[in-house]
């Protein structure tokens, strides 16, 4: 896999850093000022860990769901409301 | 110095179901179908496991194949009988050893340059995000229902 560019400029990766900044639910409480990249890194990798678990839980209520849910109708019902929504 | 974070405001915290949030609910909602029909009732956590691996198959066909993290979920899902790939492939520019616990957890992020990595990363956490609020909508929807 060759990368796209062989210089990456510093503005470049400030960019992304920013974007990336701005998708943090801490960026939502702090406001959007300027954070070290260090430190915006780590609570990405944080954010990403926190949403796998997320995953990993509800897929474990979801499990636990299914096994009382035995009917269609229910299915239909969520299907409705998800697309409420 | 520069004014383009003024740009990025906070996402919408309830944004209303857009296209690819309908696709992503459509593929996982026919997924859980499907993981209900084929796994044995008892059986509550292979289901979970199962309902877990749905998930980033959903999120991963919904990004499409132009995402280097969903090929890597797909290739993932697809070889997990067989063993662990080894080691990614390591930049040996100072770029390309940056981040390396980020580089960990988003998929195929071994062997990204930096600025695909953080590109790739931003696109990874949105249908993350995504799909646990569809979870947490399903379950919420699903918890309420009945008596």
């Amino acid at each position: 896999m060759s990368s796209r560019r062989s210089r990456i400029s510093e503005e470049e990766i400030n960019e992304l850093i920013s974007k990336l900044q701005s998708l943090l639910p801490e960026t939502r409480r702090r406001g959007p000022g300027r954070v070290s990249a260090a430190k915006l890194l780590q609570e990405t990798c944080n954010y990403i860990r926190s949403l796998s678990k997320e995953v990993d839980d509800l897929s474990d209520r979801l499990s636990a769901l299914m096994e009382t849910m035995d009917n269609n109708s229910a299915e239909a019902e969520i299907v409705r409301s998800l697309l409420r929504s | 110095m520069d004014s383009k974070s003024s740009a990025c405001s906070s996402p919408n915290p309830n944004p209303t179901l857009g296209p690819s949030k309908l696709m992503l609910a459509f593929r996982f909602l026919r997924a859980l179908s499907l993981v209900r029909r084929t796994t044995p009732a008892s059986s509550r956590t292979c289901r979970g496991r199962r309902i877990e691996r749905a998930a980033y198959a959903s999120m991963a066909y919904t990004a499409g194949a132009s995402r280097a993290w969903s090929r890597a979920v797909l290739r993932r899902l697809h070889h997990r009988a067989r063993r662990r790939a080894v080691a990614p492939r390591r930049l040996s520019t100072t770029a390309g050893n940056r981040a390396e616990a980020l580089r960990r957890l988003v998929p195929g992020g071994g062997g990204m340059d930096y600025c695909t990595l953080l590109e790739e990363t931003a696109d990874y956490i949105k249908c993350l995000s995504m799909q646990v609020e569809l979870m947490q909508g399903i379950v919420d929807s699903a918890s309420s229902y009945g008596p």
